[in-house]
């Protein structure tokens, strides 16, 4: 690869290091955050680990797929600005049953965050492509970062971000989360994508007209039930769908109630992650 | 605008799409994934790494697969027991040395005979025994344990136990969550939440209390090096040790699969649900990351949480033990009063109560033991050797190897401590699925302690 490492480690700013004058790692101080910024993807591809390279913190990191059940919040400051970065649970789709999952789901369609960064495996980016091409549906701005570099050069394998960002209509990146490698470029192409900056074109998979026509008839009157939802395509296509939970949630008036829930700040919540580090 | 509106004209759509309209799309979304992904990959060179694949033929086959993970549990309990051993002793001596200079100074500075008391017999010898027993074995067992995690080890002790988990009637990731439950019964309630199947998971939470926890650990590996492997010496001893925790271990993780079993045909009825686990690459643990979750999230955590129960609990031992009943003490006189119901558990009136006083965190039993012995003025010094520590109990209290084991096996099955019951009604928003969770720990301890207790003494052992 020709992509030279950007950071060493976070853990030991080198005092040189250009990209070190502008992260800030915050911990656990999220007040006064301007933007939020979510990490998604599958199950074990390193979103604790960019997670705590970012803000600072340990939260506890397995090699295992399913160890982040819920989400965790942290901070960073990158060129003055404040992030809230969420930590999510992996996951395959977005038509999950497991309550990890959804609380993944959930806060992908209902939380609004600014982006959201879809980490990737390098080493199996077919399968992880399923659910960048899902979150894109839901949102524009998504940035994809190709995670664990490492391994995939050690496999042998090449990874071509810039035919995956053309395909995608959305940046790619590649990353190294446990060295750091990468990582100041996709905190700068993240502020780009939220600042417009970069303006994401994404790979919509949109089906046959008449599906098209029946979403368009249906998202006004969403919208119309619900102000300010984020996400009314999604809910009208999952309703097309016959998702009999997302039904029951419209019925019951839970939507509005779960939109607000998942605005609310976890603060304390991550407070006892960072200094507890249980899970 | 209402919510019927919506779902009526969306039901009115769907009526007027073609079927399988959704199928296509999910279909063309993975055709799209599979086009983009082959366009970006290039597989350079013939360069083939399945070391992986090789290794995992041998760590995940039917026939290497269990002995592999049993000597690997043996080898970090070994480690753990031959280590902490090493390091207790010395550390009871050097602490028990500071709690004696302590008492002369305060005595020297003529304070009141019940401060002096109450502050290093009570308190600090609280602690002492706490940190003394409990630091060591954590210190070595957190960081082998991450090691093990890291490396991607887990998700491959799921896939060999699987077979035995849909046996039992509940999930193959219940493996994943028993695992955690090493670390700490409350996590690994926790980790229930990566299985889908409310049934299952319930019982994943109702049985991870069988696995001890690493609060449990100390109390194990103690009883073991102490009783167990008595009368041999050196590398016999820790070897002897090491076998009757793992022999423990098993025992408990027997009692999983039996709970489950037991569970699933009763209770909580159904059949075991089919899920896809991958099998991540194995990865090199990053030490220094190790070393800090290991023992700073974690030991120093349990550690800490251990201390704040012991320090008020060595009070109440103290506050007892000095209240006059009768010509003896309070402390002796209820130690006397459960003495019964302790014989036909194989264990005695003291290690019950220090039990009742233990139960917000149930891993200090045995130093709360020791200080109920020591402060009830039923031990003159205090023991800081292992060795010391067994000539006492078994010459003064009449201990013997039946003590000792079912205390072992009590510890192990008995119920959970204070934060997982809270986390297990957290988790399960029941009251009734929390204290479920400490009848069926606490009845299995009873059955199983009274069982080998008769048994014993049924065949003259004793």
């Amino acid at each position: 690869m020709t992509e030279k490492p950007v950071i060493s480690t976070p853990a030991e700013p080198c005092a040189g290091c250009p990209a070190y004058a502008q992260l800030e790692q915050m911990g656990i101080k999220m007040d006064g955050f301007e933007r939020v910024v979510a990490l998604a993807g599958n199950p074990n591809t390193g979103k604790s680990t960019l997670f705590n390279s970012l803000t600072g913190l340990k939260q506890h990191v397995g090699n295992w797929p399913g160890k982040t059940v819920t989400r965790a919040e942290g901070g960073y400051k990158f060129n003055g600005v404040r992030y809230k970065l969420v930590d999510l649970p992996g996951t395959y789709s977005l038509l999950s049953a497991s309550q990890d999952e959804e609380v993944a789901r959930d806060f992908l369609l209902f939380g609004n965050p600014d982006a959201t960064i879809v980490v990737t495996d390098a080493t199996a980016l077919e399968r992880n492509l399923n659910l960048v091409l899902q979150v894109m549906e839901i949102t524009d701005r998504v940035i994809v970062a190709v995670n664990l570099m490492d391994e995939a050069r050690r496999k042998g394998l090449e990874v071509d971000t810039r035919s995956l960002s053309r395909d995608l209509g959305v940046p790619a990146i590649p990353i190294t989360a446990r060295t750091g490698e990468g990582l100041s470029l996709l905190l700068q192409t993240v502020a780009d994508v939220i600042e417009g900056r970069i303006l994401t074109k994404p790979l919509r998979v949109n089906g046959t007209p008449e599906f098209q026509k029946a979403i368009e008839q249906l998202v006004p009157m969403i919208e119309e039930f619900v102000p300010g939802i984020p996400n009314a395509r999604w809910v009208a296509i999952r309703l097309l769908d016959g998702d009999a939970r997302v039904r029951q949630v419209l019925e019951s008036g839970k939507l509005s109630e779960l939109i607000a829930s998942q605005r609310r700040e976890e603060k304390a919540y991550s407070a006892r992650m960072a200094v507890e580090g249980r899970l | 605008m209402q919510a019927k509106d919506i779902i009526e004209k969306a039901e009115v759509l769907r009526a007027g799409l073609s079927t399988g309209f959704r199928d296509e799309m999910v279909k063309s979304l993975y055709r799209e994934a599979e086009i983009i992904a082959r366009r970006a990959v290039r597989r350079a060179g013939d360069k083939k790494y399945d070391l992986d694949q090789r290794i995992d033929r041998i760590v995940t086959s039917p026939l290497t697969g269990l002995p592999i993970m049993l000597a690997l549990l043996g080898i970090v309990i070994w480690l753990t027991v031959s280590g902490a051993n090493i390091v207790s002793d010395a550390s009871a001596t050097v602490l028990f040395w500071i709690g004696d200079q302590g008492k002369a100074f305060f005595e020297f500075l003529r304070l009141p005979w019940w401060i002096t008391g109450f502050i290093w017999d009570g308190v600090y010898r609280g602690l002492a025994w706490v940190v003394s027993v409990m630091f060591p074995p954590m210190a070595i067992f957190f960081p082998a344990f991450t090691i093990l995690e890291d490396l991607g080890y887990l998700p491959r002790v799921a896939f060999n136990l699987d077979w035995l988990y849909r046996k039992s009637g509940a999930h193959g990731k219940q493996a994943l969550t028993m695992a955690m439950g090493f670390g700490c019964n409350a996590a690994g309630v926790i980790s229930t939440r990566v299985i889908d199947s409310p049934r299952e998971r319930l019982i994943a939470i109702l049985t991870n209390n069988f696995v001890p926890c690493n609060g449990r650990f100390p109390t194990l590996i103690m009883l073991a090096t102490v009783f167990v492997a008595a009368g041999f010496s050196g590398f016999t001893a820790s070897v002897i040790a090491a076998a009757a925790v793992v022999g423990v271990v098993l025992i408990g993780v027997g009692f999983t699969f039996l709970m489950s079993y037991l569970l699933s045909r009763t209770v909580l009825k159904g059949e075991a649900s089919a899920f896809t686990l991958e099998l991540p690459p194995y990865r090199r643990p990053n030490i220094r990351r190790i070393l800090y979750t290991s023992l700073i999230d974690r030991t120093l955590f349990v550690l800490w949480r251990a201390m704040q129960t012991a320090a008020p609990a060595g009070a109440l031992i103290w506050v007892l033990a000095n209240i006059p009943y009768h010509n003896t003490s309070l402390a002796q006189a209820i130690a006397q009063w459960l003495n019964p119901f302790g014989y036909l558990l194989g264990l005695d009136g003291v290690i019950l109560l220090a039990y009742i006083i233990a139960i917000p965190a149930n891993e200090i039993v045995v130093p709360t033991m020791m200080m109920v012995y020591t402060n009830a003025g039923m031990m003159i010094s205090t023991p800081e050797t292992g060795e010391a520590i067994r000539s006492l109990l078994v010459g003064g209290h009449g201990w013997t190897l039946l003590t000792a084991i079912n205390l072992m096996l009590f510890s192990l099955l008995h119920n959970p401590c204070a934060t997982t019951i809270l986390t297990i009604y957290k988790e399960t928003k029941s009251l009734r699925w929390a204290a479920m969770s400490v009848v069926i720990t606490l009845g299995t301890a009873f059955l199983v302690t009274f069982l080998t207790a008769s048994l014993a003494r049924l065949l003259g052992l004793v």
